[in-house]
C-alpha cells in the first residue's frame, strides 16, 4: 500500500496539469488553501465573537453609565424644574408686593394645622417681622387668611375656609354684598339678600367692610346657587386660593382701617372670625 | 419606659399631622393622626393609658388650634378610656375589629367633639357626615397600616438577624 501511494506521489510530482502546473503542487495548494481558508474563516469568526463579546460587555457597561446619567439629569430637571417653579412663585409674589400699595412682608408657610377640625397654618414670620393679630394673609391667587397667634419668629394663620373665619365680600359684577364664611373644605357667602344679583360664575371679591382684609382681593368664584322661599339659602365659592398647596404668602402689614379709626380694645379678635 | 413611648409617638403623631396637613388642608380626607395614636395607645396599653394620652394629645391640639382648650382633650380622653376598656373586654387583634374600632373611636370622638360645640353654641356643623364618614375610614387605614407594621417589626428584625448568622 506504501509502495502504491508512494509510487502515484512520484507520477504527480512529475506530470503537471492543463495549466502547466504540477498535480501535487496543484493538489497540495488546493487542500491548504482550503484548510488555511477554514482556519482563517474560524479565526476571523472567533475574533468576531471575541470582539462582539468585549464590546456588547462594554455596551453594558456604557448602557448603565447612560442610564445612571439618565437618572441623575432627571433628578436633575426636576429639581431645575421645582426651582423654576418655586422662582416662579417668587416672581408672582414680587410682583404683587410691588403692584400692591400695601406695605407687605413675604413669608414661607412652615406648617399646617394640629386638629383636621380647625384650618390653621404657622408660618415663618413673627412680631419680630413686625406681624401683629388681625393682619390680613394675600397670595397671588386671592385671600389666604389671617394672623390669629404672632409670637417672636412665626405666626399662626387662620385660613379663610375654617369654619370660623369670616370675611365681608361683593361680587364683583352685580355688586351683592354678603359674608364669606367657610365651611370646613370651601367657602359660602352668607346674608346675601334675596333681591341680589348673583349667578354661577360671578368672582367674588373682599369688600373690606370687616377692617382687616384689603379691599378688591379675589376669594373666589360662586360655584352653585340654591334659592328657598326667595331667598339664597346656599350660595357656595370655590376659592381661588389652593389651601393645600400654599407655600408662600404676603402678610399686609398696613393696619386695617377700621382699627384705625376705632382701635380694639386688646387687638386679638376682629370682625374676621365669629 | 412606657410612659416615654408614649409621649414620643404623641410628639410624633403631631409633628406629622402638622407636616401633612398642609397636603390634605384644601381636601376632604382629614386624617387625625394624633387620634389614631391614642386609639393604638389604648388598645395596646389599657383604659388609664389610652385615657390619659387622649387628654394629653388632645389639649395640645386644641392649644395648638384655633379651638377651644379642653374639647378636644375632653373626646380624645372619652375615646382613649373607652376603647382601652373594650381593649380589655374583647380580643381585638384580627384586621376587621380593629378596622370597626377606628371607625367607631372616630365617629365616637367626632361627635363628641362637634356635640359639645354645637352644646355651647360655639360652632355649627351642616351636614358633617360626609367629612366624618371620610376621616374615619381615613383614620381606620392608617390605623390598619401603623399596626401592621408596629407588629410585623420585630418579626423582621428576627428574621434578618437569624439570616445574618446563618451567612456567617
Amino acid at each position: 500500500m506504501a509502495v502504491v501511494v508512494g509510487h502515484i506521489l512520484l507520477i504527480t510530482t512529475q506530470v503537471n496539469t492543463r495549466r502547466g502546473v504540477p498535480v501535487l503542487e496543484a493538489l497540495t495548494f488546493g487542500v491548504f488553501a482550503e484548510v488555511q481558508r477554514a482556519t482563517t474563516g474560524g479565526l476571523g469568526s472567533a475574533r468576531d465573537v471575541w470582539q462582539n463579546y468585549f464590546a456588547l460587555q462594554q455596551t453594558r457597561q456604557e448602557n448603565q453609565q447612560l442610564r445612571t446619567e439618565v437618572a441623575q439629569l432627571r433628578v436633575g430637571l426636576q429639581q431645575e424644574r421645582a426651582l423654576a417653579e418655586q422662582s416662579r412663585m417668587l416672581q408672582k409674589l414680587l410682583d404683587m408686593k410691588t403692584e400692591t400699595p400695601l406695605k407687605t412682608t413675604a413669608a414661607y408657610v412652615i406648617a399646617g394645622g394640629a386638629s383636621p377640625d380647625f384650618r390653621t397654618a404657622t408660618i415663618d414670620k413673627g412680631t419680630s417681622d413686625g406681624l401683629k393679630p388681625d393682619m390680613a394673609v394675600i397670595s397671588p391667587a386671592g385671600v389666604v387668611g389671617r394672623i390669629i397667634l404672632p409670637t417672636s419668629r412665626a405666626a399662626k394663620i387662620q385660613l379663610l375656609i375654617d369654619r370660623d373665619a369670616a370675611a365681608g365680600a361683593v361680587t364683583e359684577r352685580g355688586r351683592a354684598q354678603g359674608v364669606v364664611v367657610g365651611t370646613g373644605t370651601s367657602l359660602r357667602l352668607d346674608h346675601v339678600t334675596g333681591t341680589a344679583d348673583i349667578k354661577v360664575g360671578d368672582r367674588v371679591v373682599t369688600s373690606g367692610i370687616e377692617g382687616i382684609y384689603p379691599k378688591g382681593f379675589e376669594i373666589g368664584q360662586i360655584e352653585s346657587i340654591e334659592r328657598r322661599s326667595g331667598d339664597f339659602s346656599a350660595v357656595i365659592i370655590r376659592p381661588t386660593v389652593e389651601f393645600s398647596s400654599i407655600e408662600a404668602v404676603l402678610v399686609v402689614l398696613t393696619p386695617p382701617v377700621t382699627q384705625l379709626s376705632a382701635p380694639a380694645a386688646d387687638g386679638r379678635s376682629g370682625d374676621g372670625a365669629r | 419606659m412606657r410612659t416615654a413611648g408614649v409621649l414620643i409617638a404623641i410628639g410624633l403623631a403631631l409633628a406629622l399631622q402638622t407636616t401633612l396637613a398642609r397636603f390634605v388642608v384644601g381636601g376632604t380626607t382629614a386624617i387625625d393622626l394624633v387620634l389614631v395614636t391614642v386609639v393604638y395607645i389604648a388598645l395596646t396599653s389599657g383604659p388609664v393609658s389610652g385615657m390619659l394620652a387622649g387628654s394629653l394629645a388632645g389639649l395640645i391640639q386644641d392649644q395648638l388650634s384655633t379651638g377651644v382648650p379642653g374639647i378636644g382633650g375632653l373626646a380624645k380622653s372619652v375615646v382613649g378610656f373607652v376603647v382601652g376598656a373594650i381593649g380589655q373586654q374583647f380580643i381585638i387583634t384580627a384586621a376587621l375589629p380593629r378596622l370597626v374600632t377606628f371607625i367607631a373611636a372616630t365617629a365616637a370622638y367626632q361627635v363628641i367633639f362637634m356635640g359639645l360645640y354645637v352644646v355651647l353654641g360655639l360652632r355649627s356643623f351642616p351636614s358633617p357626615w360626609k367629612a366624618i364618614a371620610t376621616q374615619a375610614l381615613g383614620n381606620a387605614l392608617v390605623g390598619m397600616v401603623a399596626f401592621t407594621i408596629i407588629e410585623a417589626f420585630p418579626g423582621v428584625m428576627e428574621r434578618r438577624r437569624i439570616g445574618r448568622r446563618s451567612r456567617h
